[in-house]
């Protein structure tokens, strides 16, 4: 039987949106506060969504710790207390949770191969988050 | 077309054990959920059934009645109990998290009146938790 596991993670990090394509009086129109000079930061919550058959003898999806470890080798090591902006990823794209998101999800998707990948979910405050998942 | 979601909440103790597996197997695989003392957790269920909104009532589904297949069915039943040593279906399948929204899917099928099962999401702790949808 198909089930889904989801697992919530924590990463604190600095960004500034801010796109080269644009002028500073663009920037500042697009972005506002978050186009401000030295940036800002937020402790970001990550949601990751595994799905797969539940396996008959263990009863599990995937081994939690096997995804455990596979998101902070691939994200929480790579992003946390970090300055999304300098990230290699991010050189041309700007660092909007939007983007992060998709980032991690390539990432994920890459990366973990013991259940499907079928959503990543990023919250930047309590207030807003950004999801992608499989259709 | 529209979903609900109705909370409830069970504490329960459990145990990861495959009685086809040596000590050492079931220690590496489940790791300190494998201590066959027990150890519990404060549960969060999350039962969504979708419907069309009855024009008289503006209900999907009347509310007190999905609480209470929800508490006869499952919180009753799982509530300060120990899932492996009391709860019938876990005589034999593990209770991890997704054996847990699944043995509740197959207890709530077909006793919710006019509306769909959608999903069933069981929180063991806020950061983990397991969705099961009717997948075959």
């Amino acid at each position: 039987m198909r089930a889904y596991f989801g697992r919530r993670y924590r990463f604190s990090a600095s960004h500034r949106l801010h796109s080269d394509a644009l002028s500073t009086e663009e920037n500042q129109a697009a972005y506002g506060k978050c186009n401000n000079p030295h940036g800002h930061g937020h402790n970001y919550v990550l949601e990751v969504r595994v799905g797969g058959d539940v396996d008959e003898e263990t009863g599990m999806v995937c081994n939690l710790m096997e995804l455990d470890a596979c998101v902070r080798k691939e994200v929480l090591d790579a992003f946390d207390h970090t300055n999304l902006n300098l990230q290699k990823c991010f050189k041309d794209v700007v660092p909007t949770t939007e983007n992060v998101c998709i980032e991690i999800y390539r990432r994920m998707r890459e990366s973990f191969h013991a259940a499907e990948v079928v959503a990543v979910r990023v919250e930047e405050t309590n207030n807003n988050f950004f999801e992608i998942r499989e259709n | 077309m529209i979903s609900l979601t109705r909370k409830a909440e069970f504490s329960a103790a459990h145990y990861y054990w495959n009685d086809a597996w040596s000590q050492e197997k079931n220690e590496e695989v489940f790791g300190r959920c494998a201590n066959r003392n027990g150890h519990g957790h404060n549960y969060t269920l999350e039962v969504t059934v979708t419907g069309e909104v009855d024009p008289v009532t503006g209900f999907v589904v009347d509310l007190k009645e999905l609480k209470d297949v929800m508490e006869r069915e499952v919180v009753g039943v799982y509530d300060h109990r120990h899932l492996n040593l009391e709860v019938p279906e876990f005589a034999t399948v593990v209770p991890t998290t997704e054996n847990i929204a699944i043995a509740i899917w197959k207890r709530l099928e077909g006793k919710i009146k006019g509306a769909k099962l959608e999903r069933i999401r069981v929180y063991e702790m806020p950061d983990l938790f397991a969705d099961y949808c009717g997948e075959a």
